[in-house]
């Protein structure tokens, strides 16, 4: 079946026409207990990949325990009733798999890479933590100051880290979405395995997780084995999260971020929406488009005008993330190239939103931006891994899987006119929050030059 | 697709490391056997080696072409190689800039290129549909062997390379990096950093770049690697159109032995960062090592195999001391660096160290235990079929294996050779070529504080 596919795939390359979710067939199962099984087949290698996702994240958080799920996520691997700490890493290592978990704003999730016979290793393991999680409160004490380790090396020793984390926390307002998923190093500190339970009996069920697998696999044989390791697992009763939808933003948040850094750095967030299960919205896909055309490779416009014509930048960027749960940002970022400083690359950025605003982008960018997805929609197929992840990130951002069936379509749908369209009502300048970071010397000797009225480092490159 | 990388908008946090970098292209590079793909192999009429696997089941082409041309080649312009790669795409035949990159990414295809310590790397991704492959092929050949260095682009990446290394200045993980390198290889080409300095950047010419570029960007220093829905007579096709237009040159002299190291060596240097960087090692590795399988299990068992290994079990899981603690070595065409390293509080420094030391001397000592050498031995075996898991893993893999001129059953025995190592060679080969009394050791970091 998969083949034919492909060969659809091939035929319908040229055509302007699509088939969205392409590979291999795509099934679908819920167990009496709630929890989704969704299966992919992919049969080019001997392998799989298989992936627990939990609809919990640091968006379900609030103040005072922020980063407990991505602690709780640490903590998943210290120890069941029936397994010591660590031990279901070695598992997993003796069975030849690679194994590892990741948090986000809107999920957790589990997952295990290994050879097609060794799926049963992983649901075991899987299904006893979902339910039977120590907690041992010597094992949290260390592995929260693991956590501080790692908020340490990647937030407060990276300036641009800094600066994001402090951005998104001026940009939200009421949001979840200001909460940074490591948390705030003073609600770490004050964590106690206690908050843990709570929050892992909250959310660690399988009417709150989704499984998914995709690789070298028979979907019925998943599912037997999904029945008997995970079927006997007790649901939960969920209790509703409160919906915190982010206040109107009624003008322009300016912050400054100091911190030793060598150079400055810039970010413009704009309030745009997420894509929804809704078919009819195109505004997403919009601005999906909109985003490449900006900066969708060393062709869109801000490596061509901001990099090499212009030479504002040494570096500019733009990005926007159709999926989330709730309202996000388009962010554009940069960095001033040699005898240009943070105030002409704000403008710089201006400028390019500003024409978009105004004028009706190409029809050779447009399309362009528009081959490059079509082409990515295929190499994504060459990664089992990555065909996971999106299943699995869709559906525990309480979209379906489905949805990225129409991704192809709905992208290759969008006109000029609506790309200008969404440009003029989302990138105004009351829905922006615009980060600075003002890079503070580094070494000492420097610092007394600065003190004695010697430019250097400061606002601007020299 | 268009979603952010990097750190800045990173939303995603991971329980551990996805192994740095290094330690990942030693997994990919390293370790592959079993039921491994056939690879077919030849030589053009201009002296390219190339090397090929056929797969069917995507509509995809990977083309990497490596040449021996990386910064080991800087030859006192440091910092030339990899401004050399990075202009490539910058102009060629009539094209400018835009020009290139318009073709490639209104065709779908992806273009790259990369400069390492051994390897320059171009490589190209494309759809196998013809309208699309073909042109992207034409742009790829005419980037590899007619590329224009044009004086503007040149400047203005020069520039950018200053850019660059300023920002390697505000990350303590990169300058440790930097100068751990130049105390473990200080007369070799290896110790200089790829991105040069700032004053050997600012010294570069575009001759400099014009002479490096036509001395090593030829065929008889070419390794071609192809993988992707075809078969043998399209991707002869495909090596000939990328590479055959090439001047047959000749491949240049192998980089020089490392010499071992002679005496123990410490750079501490003082950052205002929250952390210490740790970084402890010699040299260690060739491509070719007669030690390569003890060394590379012993090192798996030691600290290459993450939450596993015991350098994690000592300083993570049992102190809490760090969130990435790990060895690896990186073999390469003389010898690559054997690294140990970690990151922690600054007032944990010397406790952490202490920990790191106690480690690396007790399994040097004594060697592994058996169970831990099977348990090893699983993990590498059994995971075998992941490392070939995709065309982008293979053609990685088909470049190094063509690169080393490593024997083509290399994916093959693999396996068995992994099998074959004792707990006695793996002791035996880390008390010969590991030695704990002279180690380079980096430390950068802040004073001790008081705990925040």
């Amino acid at each position: 079946m998969r083949n034919l596919k492909t060969l659809i795939l091939l035929c319908l390359l040229i055509p302007l026409n699509t088939l969205a979710q392409s590979g291999g067939a795509v099934h679908e199962y819920r167990l009496d207990n709630g929890m989704k099984v969704i299966v992919k087949e992919d049969h080019r290698s001997p392998v799989l990949v298989s992936q627990v996702w939990y609809k919990v994240g640091s968006s379900y958080e609030h103040d005072g325990i922020t980063g407990i799920s991505h602690v709780l996520e640490h903590m998943m691997f210290k120890g069941t009733k029936n397994h010591g700490p660590n031990e279901f890493s070695r598992i997993i290592a003796e069975n030849g798999g690679r194994e590892n978990a990741f948090t986000s704003r809107d999920y957790t999730a589990y997952f295990q890479q290994l050879e097609k016979s060794r799926l049963e290793v992983s649901f075991k393991l899987e299904a006893d933590r979902m339910r039977h999680l120590l907690l041992d409160p010597e094992e949290f004490a260390k592995e929260v100051k693991v956590v501080m380790e790692e908020r340490r090396m990647r937030t407060e020793d990276n300036p641009q880290a800094l600066t994001y984390e402090q951005f998104n926390a001026v940009a939200y307002l009421n949001s979840p979405y200001r909460i940074p998923v490591i948390g705030w190093m003073g609600d770490l500190e004050n964590l106690h395995a206690d908050d843990l339970k709570r929050w892992y009996g909250l959310w660690y069920a399988p009417n709150n997780a989704v499984l998914v697998v995709v690789g070298d696999v028979d979907p019925q044989q998943v599912l037997a084995l999904a029945k008997k390791h995970f079927g006997p697992l007790k649901p939960s009763k969920l209790e509703p999260l409160k919906q915190r939808q982010e206040i109107a933003q009624v003008g322009t948040r300016r912050l400054t971020v100091k911190a030793p850094a060598e150079l400055p750095y810039l970010m413009m967030g704009y309030k745009v929406p997420p894509r929804t299960t809704n078919p009819e919205e195109w505004e997403p896909y919009a601005l999906e488009v909109l985003a490449g055309i900006l900066d969708g490779g060393s062709s869109a416009r801000f490596a061509k005008h901001l990099v090499r014509d212009t030479q504002i930048a040494a570096q500019a960027g733009a990005g926007y993330d159709l999926d989330s749960r709730d309202q996000s940002l388009l962010i554009l970022d940069g960095t001033p190239s040699q005898g240009h400083d943070i105030a002409e690359l704000e403008q710089a950025l201006r400028d390019q939103v500003k024409r978009v605003r105004d004028d009706l982008v190409s029809e050779d960018e447009l399309k362009r931006v528009k081959a490059q997805v079509m082409a990515g929609d295929v190499y994504q197929l060459d990664s089992v891994f990555y065909q996971a992840m999106k299943i699995g990130s869709l559906e525990a951002m309480g979209l379906s899987w489905r949805v990225a069936e129409n991704y192809l379509e709905r992208v290759k749908a969008v006109t000029a006119e609506q790309v200008r369209e969404v440009a003029r009502k989302y990138l105004v300048d009351d829905h922006l929050t615009v980060a600075v970071l003002d890079p503070q010397p580094i070494d000492e000797e420097r610092a007394r030059r600065m003190q004695h009225g010697q430019q250097e480092g400061g606002n601007h490159v020299r | 697709m268009y979603a952010k990388t990097g750190t800045t908008t990173t939303k995603i946090t991971t329980r551990r490391l996805a192994l740095i970098g290094a330690a990942l292209a030693l997994v990919f590079t390293a370790t592959i056997a079993a039921a491994s793909p056939k690879i077919e192999t030849w030589t053009t009429a201009n002296g390219a080696r190339v090397y090929f696997v056929p797969a069917p089941e995507l509509p995809i082409v990977d083309v990497r072409v490596v040449f021996d041309g990386g910064s080991a080649k800087d030859d006192g312009k440091d910092g030339v190689a990899q401004l050399t790669n990075g202009l490539l795409g910058e102009g060629a035949g009539e094209l400018n800039a835009d020009q290139i990159a318009e073709r490639f990414e209104g065709l779908g295809a992806q273009f790259g290129g990369d400069a390492q310590r051994d390897m320059a790397i171009v490589s190209l991704r494309s759809l196998t549909e013809p309208s699309l492959l073909a042109p992207a092929l034409i742009t790829l050949a005419t980037v590899l062997t007619q590329p224009t260095f044009p004086a503007d682009a040149f400047e203005r990446e020069r520039t950018r390379a200053l850019v660059a290394l300023r920002s390697e200045q505000e990350s303590p993980e990169d300058i440790a990096s930097k100068a751990f390198f130049a105390a473990l290889y200080p007369d070799h080409p290896y110790g200089t950093p790829p991105l040069g300095t700032e004053e050997s950047v600012k010294a570069l010419t575009r001759d400099d770049l014009v002479n490096f570029y036509q001395r090593y960007y030829v065929a008889r220093n070419a390794t071609v690697a192809i993988v992707g829905a075809l078969d043998r007579a399209g991707a002869e096709k495909i090596a000939e159109q990328v590479v055959g237009q090439l001047p047959e040159g000749k491949a240049p002299a192998a980089v020089p032995a490392v010499p071992p190291a002679a005496e123990a060596k410490l750079t501490r240097i003082d950052y205002p960062s929250g952390q210490t960087h740790i970084l402890l090692g010699q040299p260690g590795l060739t491509r070719d090592d007669s030690d390569y399988f003890p060394l590379y299990v012993g090192n798996h068992i030691l600290g290459g195999s993450g939450l596993v290994s015991r350098i994690s079990d000592e300083v993570r899981e049992k102190r809490g001391l760090s969130y990435s603690s790990y060895s690896y070595f990186i073999p390469m065409r003389a010898a690559g660096p054997f690294t140990a390293g970690l990151q922690t509080r600054n007032d944990q420094a010397d406790q952490a160290l202490t920990v790191l030391r106690d480690v690396m001397q007790e399994f040097i000592a004594k060697g592994p235990k058996e169970a831990e050498l099977t348990a090893a031995k699983k993990n590498i075996t059994g995971g075998f079929a992941l490392r070939l898991d995709s065309n982008s893993k293979i053609v990685e893999n088909l470049a190094m294996i063509g690169f080393y001129q490593l024997p083509l059953d290399y994916l093959d025995t693999f396996n068995k050779r992994v099998e074959a190592v004792t707990a006695a060679q793996i002791r035996d080969a880390f008390q010969r070529r590991i030695d704990t009394q002279r180690m380079v050791t980096v430390i950068v970091g802040g004073a001790a504080k008081a705990a925040p």
